[in-house]
């Protein structure tokens, strides 16, 4: 017997309604809890062995490397250790970096808006070819970040003629530094942004120019509030690589002491002329950055998952 | 205010959203768009607000053109089907946002937002959650704002894109009845979208049945729902017996079975009968024009229905009819089923 | 039938959300300014090597040599992280311990630590006199200054990688896929191995391939502890930077440029990787 029952039966009964949209509230929840019950774990004496490799592995690669920071800055003392800060080469260095930092993180910020907003609130073709090549600076290897510019700015660069005509000194210099570092922290930003505000849509956007917000009006009351924690993040990342950035801008600085040499440079200076707790001094300052950058981004990551939902 | 929809047109790629879509919606009225998910409904509503453009047609505001028009510039209220609230505003500041984003002359003392914004709050019963955030609402609360934020502008025209859709069934009915009052609080031009037909029905003054970007019918709740204008708004609203039939010498066949049943002009070809469960009457096998097997009979609360088995044209086919009160059909056995009144289409 | 009607085309917005000509215009010209730009100088200077020229320098022993450490010791350092990595998300994800959540921090510590305060603190570390070093020196094992070393650094960069991928993986698998699989019979170690594993290896190999592509560029950390033997334990960003100070051009970009295409094809790998492992873990 053929039965055409399903296709003829044309009722639309309202309790179907009701159950389908109850069913889709249910499935928009938070993700099932994790259950760690017997089914689903191992015998006592694996989980301990699991968790003690875990913690000996992490010990002896990650967090004894960050104590021998500051245990070989602190060997000679207080004196020792301040003295090697307060040394002018030393702080040369460190006010270089500060300022490298800051002119990536005001340009990263812009760049990381302006193309988030690009991406996601519209539709164009090229969008993920175009968000493949702002992640591309991650995979270019430091050094040759660094060289590009030479090969551009360099004494034998595609432009060293033009810029010996104007007496524009770009490599071995300021300007070099600040380009190196803007490669190797260009995606930080933007990379941030671009997946939260596609993920947020663009609902909000809309009902604001229905009620009649203008194009900036609707970026800074309602785009930008919602994703300042993403900002955050991304300036925090952002800055912590600037100041680090070691690979690239050692191509390109010309290591002149006093003048183009960034806090990780001077370590190396240092470290190379043995004088090793100076080295680690100005090293300690640079750990303790990544540790408060990493508490930040603890702190910062709940926040995150509030602006996600 | 009225409305105006002119031949309009819209494609996304190769999917034709509208399709030459014309409609007229006077002022003051509360109109439903009702239709199954892909029948250009919410396409139609966001190109009203202007949130979308078409590819052609016209679409005017008391005769004036608005496509020359901004949503800015338009002056509607829309309510979002996920409402669409800031996130990092409070209730308060959600409501008073388009009040807050005006410029110049347009521009009101805070005193008069802040009034403005109360009365509204009042309005939609939700005053004493002004200092919340979206994230601490109900639902039905969201909606509320919503709603009162979309008010706020003193909108020319309201917008409401399935506004009860992420509701449960209980919250979805008050909620209905509520904005039902309130529209005739505030008689603006109201344009509902829903895939809900008991809540088109229920609410608007004008039914607008869509499918497949075009207009099927656009009359009254009671029309659309006694006299649907094709099969598919018979199919769509309300419960349909529907049976595979044929006219051929000027006569009305049930599978192979000639009926005295009217064509209701229909020319010869493959046709189907529709009717609404209770408007057929169970009689005698021998006499009724159709006939069949009782193959289940199921009861919830007072409603008995029977799943019968017919004879049709390509094999069998089943049918659910509505059981009268009080009358017994035993699993099995023999019945006739007479349509008091039905309607005629050609089958698709 | 459709009656086709000719759309008279307006000269609407195409969006209600204003600004996406200048916001794209200006992402196009940074882009290119910063990164695109430069990248291509790189392969216009290439250009101008003749190709026996590029590929004398490439074949040469020593660029061959300085070629096979970097991406030898990257693959090495990249299996030793994914052994472990899930091995630490597996206890971090699955298990509750003392300063869980300080262990799940410290992971980062690679990304955030600049890579010249890894290279001299790993270096002091594992130095004949350092706290590591000096345990190793009694069995013979020498590690800084050798190919040892390398390794020790580009696992310290790397780990992070392949641990962040796995992990929100791994929390999201739905534990009623363990439930049911347990519930069918299969012992703890048969649901491990049969049903969690292949649900987490799309993410195992993106952050395996992430931990390599990085390991391979890799040089600040490396430098200090790598010994820089020429044909020992020379890596290739070093030796990059060694022609750029001998004033060898052409040396320095023709290498430069096998490490460029290595990495597009690296980035090409990845990105594969990681929409299969969206694929995989998206819910049914």
């Amino acid at each position: 017997m053929t039965l055409a029952a399903d296709a003829l039966r044309t009722t639309t009964h309202p309790a179907a309604h009701a159950l389908a949209s109850e069913g889709l509230n249910t499935h928009a929840g938070a993700l099932p809890a994790r259950r760690p019950g017997p089914t689903n774990s191992e015998p006592k004496a694996v989980r301990i062995a699991i968790i003690t490799v875990a913690l000996l592995f992490l010990g002896l690669f990650i967090a004894l490397p960050l104590i021998s920071v500051f245990y070989e800055a602190f060997k000679r003392g207080w004196l020792a250790y301040v003295a090697a800060l307060v040394e002018p080469d030393a702080l040369a260095a460190i006010r270089l970096t500060l300022l490298v930092a800051g002119i990536s993180v005001v340009a990263n910020v812009t760049f990381g808006l302006v193309a988030a907003w690009a991406i996601a609130k519209f539709e164009f073709p090229g969008k993920s070819l175009l968000i493949t090549l702002i992640d591309l600076p991650f995979s270019v290897s430091p050094v040759v970040a660094g060289l590009v510019y030479v090969l551009l700015f360099g004494s034998q660069g595609l432009f060293a003629a033009y810029l010996q005509a104007w007496d524009i000194k770009i490599i071995f210099a300021l300007p070099g530094i600040v380009l190196a570092t803007l490669f190797v922290t260009f995606p930080f930003v933007a990379r941030e942004l671009i997946p939260l505000m596609q993920e947020q849509g663009t609902a909000e956007e809309e009902a604001a120019a229905s009620l009649g917000a203008s194009g900036l009006s609707i970026f800074f009351r309602v785009t930008l509030p919602n994703v300042k924690w993403a900002l955050l993040y991304g300036v925090l990342l952002c800055n912590a690589r600037a100041m680090g950035e070691f690979g690239a801008v050692s191509v390109v600085s010309g290591h002149i002491r006093g003048l183009t040499n960034t806090m990780p440079l001077h370590i190396e200076i240092l470290y190379n002329e043995y004088q090793f707790v100076a080295s680690f001094a100005v090293a300690s300052l640079l750990a303790l950055l990544a540790l408060v950058t990493l508490i930040a981004k603890t702190l910062l990551e709940a926040r995150l998952v509030e602006d996600a939902q | 205010m009225s409305i105006d929809i002119v031949n309009v047109t819209k494609r996304f790629k190769t999917f034709t959203a509208l399709d030459n879509v014309s409609l007229r919606i006077p002022g003051g009225q509360l109109v439903a768009l009702l239709g199954p998910s892909g029948s250009g409904k919410t396409t139609l509503l966001r190109i009203i607000a202007g949130l979308d453009w078409p590819d052609g047609g016209e679409v005017r505001f008391d005769g004036q053109d608005a496509l020359a028009r901004s949503v800015r510039e338009r002056n509607v209220g829309f309510v979002f089907q996920h409402y669409a609230l800031f996130r990092h505003m409070s209730v308060f500041e959600n409501v008073a946002f388009g009040l807050r984003v005006r410029k110049g002359a347009d521009k009101l003392p805070d005193a008069a937002i802040r009034e403005k914004v109360n009365q509204l709050l009042s309005l939609v019963q939700i005053d004493w959650l002004a200092d919340r955030y979206p994230a601490q609402l109900s639902g039905g609360q969201r909606q509320r704002v919503a709603l009162a934020r979309a008010l706020a502008i003193s909108p020319r025209i309201l917008l409401l894109d399935e506004p009860f859709g992420a509701l449960d069934a209980k919250v979805r009915k008050e909620l209905r009845r509520w904005l039902r009052n309130l529209h005739e609080e505030l008689p603006v031009t109201s344009v509902l979208v829903t895939h809900d037909q008991e809540e088109a029905l229920e609410l608007a003054d004008t039914v607008v049945v869509m499918g497949k970007g075009r207009i099927e019918q656009v009359g009254s709740p009671q029309e659309v729902y006694d006299t649907p204008a094709t099969a598919f708004v018979h199919d769509f609203i309300g419960e349909s017996l529907s049976l595979p039939a044929r006219v051929a010498d000027g006569a009305l066949y049930v599978g192979a079975r000639r009926t005295a049943l009217d064509t209701q002009g229909l020319g010869e070809g493959p046709a189907r009968l529709l009717a609404r469960p209770h408007d057929v009457d169970f009689a005698e096998p021998g006499t009724a024009p159709v006939a069949g097997r009782v193959l289940a009979v199921r009861t919830f609360g007072p409603t008995t229905r029977a799943d019968i088995v017919l004879p049709g044209t390509n094999g069998d086919v089943v049918v659910e009819a509505a059981v009268p009160v009080g009358a017994r059909l035993a699993v099995g056995s023999e019945v006739g089923l007479v349509p008091r009144r039905y309607r005629v289409f050609p089958a698709a | 039938m459709v009656t086709a009607a000719i759309p008279r085309p307006l000269r609407r917005p195409r969006s209600v959300i204003p600004g996406f000509g200048i916001t794209l215009g200006l992402t196009l010209t940074w882009l290119s300014v910063i990164v695109l730009l430069p990248l291509s100088a790189l392969f216009i200077k290439t250009s101008e090597i003749t190709l026996e020229r590029f590929i004398a320098i490439v074949t040469s022993t020593r660029t061959l040599h300085a070629l096979q450490v970097s991406f030898g010791l990257s693959l090495a350092a990249a299996c030793v992280n994914l052994v472990f990595g899930v091995i630490v998300v597996w206890a971090l994800v699955r298990y509750d311990f003392p300063f869980r959540r300080v262990v799940d921090a410290i992971i980062d510590i690679p990304f955030a630590l600049p890579t010249a305060v890894a290279g001299i603190a790993l270096t002091s570390l594992y130095a004949e006199n350092g706290w590591v070093g000096s345990l190793l020196a009694p069995l013979g094992i020498k590690v800084a200054f050798t190919e040892l070393g390398i390794l020790v650094a580009l696992i310290f960069i790397g780990l992070p990688f392949v641990v962040r991928t796995v992990q929100p993986v791994l929390a999201d698998l739905d534990a009623e896929l363990e439930e049911a699989s347990a519930s069918l019979g299969a012992s703890r170690g048969q649901t491990v191995w049969r049903v969690v594993l292949p649900s987490v290896i799309p993410a195992l190999l993106t952050g395996f391939a992430l931990a390599f592509a990085r390991a391979v560029g890799e040089y600040g950390s490396v430098i200090f502890i790598a010994g820089n033997l020429p044909g020992q334990t020379e890596i290739a960003p070093l030796l990059i930077v060694i022609r750029l100070e001998e004033f060898r051009y052409a040396d320095a970009t023709a290498i430069a440029t096998v490490m460029l295409l290595a990495s597009f094809v690296l980035l090409l790998v990845i990105n594969r990787l990681q929409r299969w492992s969206e694929t995989r873990s998206a819910r049914t």
